[in-house]
């Protein structure tokens, strides 16, 4: 057996070179697959349903992917539409995809597969015990199921079944960067553990060679081993790049989760056949025996208004930590105040970081740090709604630059602002939610798929 | 004595999914991997007490195909949380460059 899986990129609208999409196409892929989103930018796009990429990015990767595709007559396979992998992902990247079909002319059959989870239907199963935190997740409430947008990670199961009804194209919701690429192979008959490995080797296109860029790979996976090629001749894999890629990203660097079982590449060996190809064998694929599906789930926790500032005067700044709970406390009177009680103190908070005195690692600080010459001051404002929050950051504003420092008589302007007025307003700010899995009846059983005729 | 940031490649630190923050220490010289292996002070131990937390909340993987020590905690704070100053996690690996081998 041999099949062959192109990756042209690490994400749709990332980009790569349209020569090297060339040569991969020369090298006759059994498939092309992609993944269109991840968490790792955070919870806002989940949050807000907004997609990473722009639509122009992404319409040029998707142009020359899918009349590669049509050249080769094999499956284009993309997954976590939007970034967030939301239904609304999905349909905005079929969108697209119609629109590009319209215009090249391309005739396929499209699946568009559907991954959000209702949080009635969470929330139902919360309750019953049925979802599982994994080792380490937040606290979760009934209440944060409901606030939450909430989408399962698919494995290949549904893309298979979408293969089987002759789907050429297929727009999945969230799915397993991985299952993307495993999932023909794996039909093929391939060696689990191999296509698992080679899968998780080349989800971030050519982010493994020993120039790390945006463009394409293509893996061989052949009984025994599968080997690794970059598409652009210009770019290689070494047996240490390629070793060094499972480290990137992954809490553990041996064994990796997917849905149906872990990835096991502690025994995996390396070899450089050329001065650009990897060979990797001995990666094995322990199944689970329960398939479970992780679910990913964002919050709102509402709006945030910031303010940016600096200190010069090492007076003031080192006796922050005296003048901040008095500032925090006349905060808290005067909101009262203002807002009438109608604004509880728990559903707003002021809170500030000092860039200087060890904001970028805070709790994690372990070393003695010199003091600066000055201090950046960032203070976030979150309240409810962005309106309330802005209104509290104006007062947080003004009294914060005029704090009232022991040993100087008079006023003083505590702190200097960039800008005004000093307020920013930042929007909705949002929580991962989730990081839990519910064990379904049948691994296609939380995921919807439509089928369709372009022409 | 050397400090570890002069004997590897890259010393890095990354968000491994939203909960967890990793540390990839990478050679591209055998020896040095070696060396430091071998030193031992490379320990769970040191880096409950470089990171404030308890050992058993600690991965730390020598990866000699990849010429690598990793090491994964739980994150402080999730990523994005209220209080998180480091949204991506990549500027949390300086107190290793400065561990004296």
């Amino acid at each position: 057996v041999e099949v062959r899986v192109l990756a042209p990129t690490g994400v749709i609208g990332a980009g790569f070179k349209k020569e090297s999409l060339e040569r991969g196409i020369s090298l006759k892929p059994h498939v092309i697959a992609c993944d269109a989103g991840s968490t790792d930018s955070g919870p806002y796009s989940l949050g807000s349903e907004t997609p990473k990429f722009s639509r122009d990015a992404c319409k040029r990767d998707m142009q020359l992917l899918l009349a590669a595709r049509q050249r080769l007559n094999v499956p284009l396979i993309i997954g976590s539409c939007g970034t967030n992998g939301r239904d609304v992902g999905v349909d905005w990247m079929a969108e697209l995809v119609k629109e590009i079909a319209k215009e090249q002319k391309l005739l396929f059959k499209l699946a568009l597969i559907y991954s959000n989870q209702s949080s009635f239907f969470i929330a139902e199963q919360y309750r019953e015990g049925k979802i599982n935190p994994l080792e380490v997740a937040p606290e979760l409430s009934e209440v944060n199921i409901l606030n939450s947008n909430i989408v399962g990670m698919m494995g290949t199961e549904p893309l298979s079944a979408a293969l089987d009804k002759g789907a050429d194209v297929i727009l999945a919701g969230r799915a397993s960067d991985s299952a993307l690429y495993a999932v023909v192979p794996e039909r093929m008959g391939a060696s689990k553990g191999l296509v698992w490995h080679a899968a998780k080797t080349i989800e971030c296109g050519a982010a493994c060679c020993t120039t790390p860029s945006a463009d394409g790979l293509i893996a061989y996976i052949r009984d025994d081993h599968f080997d690794i090629e970059p598409l652009d001749l210009e770019l290689a894999v070494s047996p240490l790049s390629i070793a060094a890629h499972t480290l990137y990203e992954n809490a553990n660097p041996y064994l990796l989760t997917e849905p149906s079982g872990v990835v096991d590449t502690k025994a995996a060996t390396y070899k450089a056949i050329n001065d650009r190809v990897v060979r990797v064998t001995g990666s094995k694929f322990h199944e689970t025996e329960k398939y479970s599906i992780k679910l990913e789930g964002s919050e709102c926790i509402g709006y945030e208004t910031v303010i940016i500032g600096g200190i010069r005067d090492p007076k003031i700044f080192n006796m922050l930590p005296k003048l901040l709970p008095k500032a925090q406390d006349y905060f808290k009177a005067r909101i009262a105040d203002i807002f009438a009680g109608k604004l509880s103190e728990d559903s707003y908070s002021i809170g500030y970081r000092f860039y200087g005195l060890g904001a970028v690692m805070g709790t994690l600080e372990t070393e003695k740090l010199n003091e600066p010459s000055e201090v950046g001051v960032l203070i976030t404002v979150k309240a409810p709604t962005q309106e309330i929050s802005k209104k509290i950051a104006a007062l947080v504003a003004h009294v914060s630059s005029h704090l009232p420092i022991p040993g100087y008589e008079g006023l003083i302007s505590s702190i200097a602002y960039p800008f005004s007025p000093p307020e920013i307003e930042r929007g909705a700010s949002y929580r991962f939610s989730l990081n839990h899995v519910i064990y379904p009846e049948h691994p296609t059983a939380l995921f919807r798929t439509e089928l369709m005729e372009i022409k | 004595m050397q400090r570890l940031g002069d004997l590897c490649s890259l010393i890095r630190s990354k968000n491994a999914g939203p909960f967890y923050l990793t540390f990839d220490i990478m050679f591209n010289d055998q020896a040095n991997y070696d060396q430091v292996k071998k030193s031992n002070i490379i320990s769970k131990s040191l880096v409950s007490t470089l990171y404030k937390l308890e050992e058993g909340k600690i991965q730390l993987v020598f990866h000699d195909a990849a010429q690598a020590i990793k090491i994964s905690i739980p994150r402080p704070i999730f990523q994005c949380e209220p209080g998180d100053s480091d949204c991506y996690g990549g500027q949390q690996y300086v107190p290793l460059q400065n561990i004296l081998i």
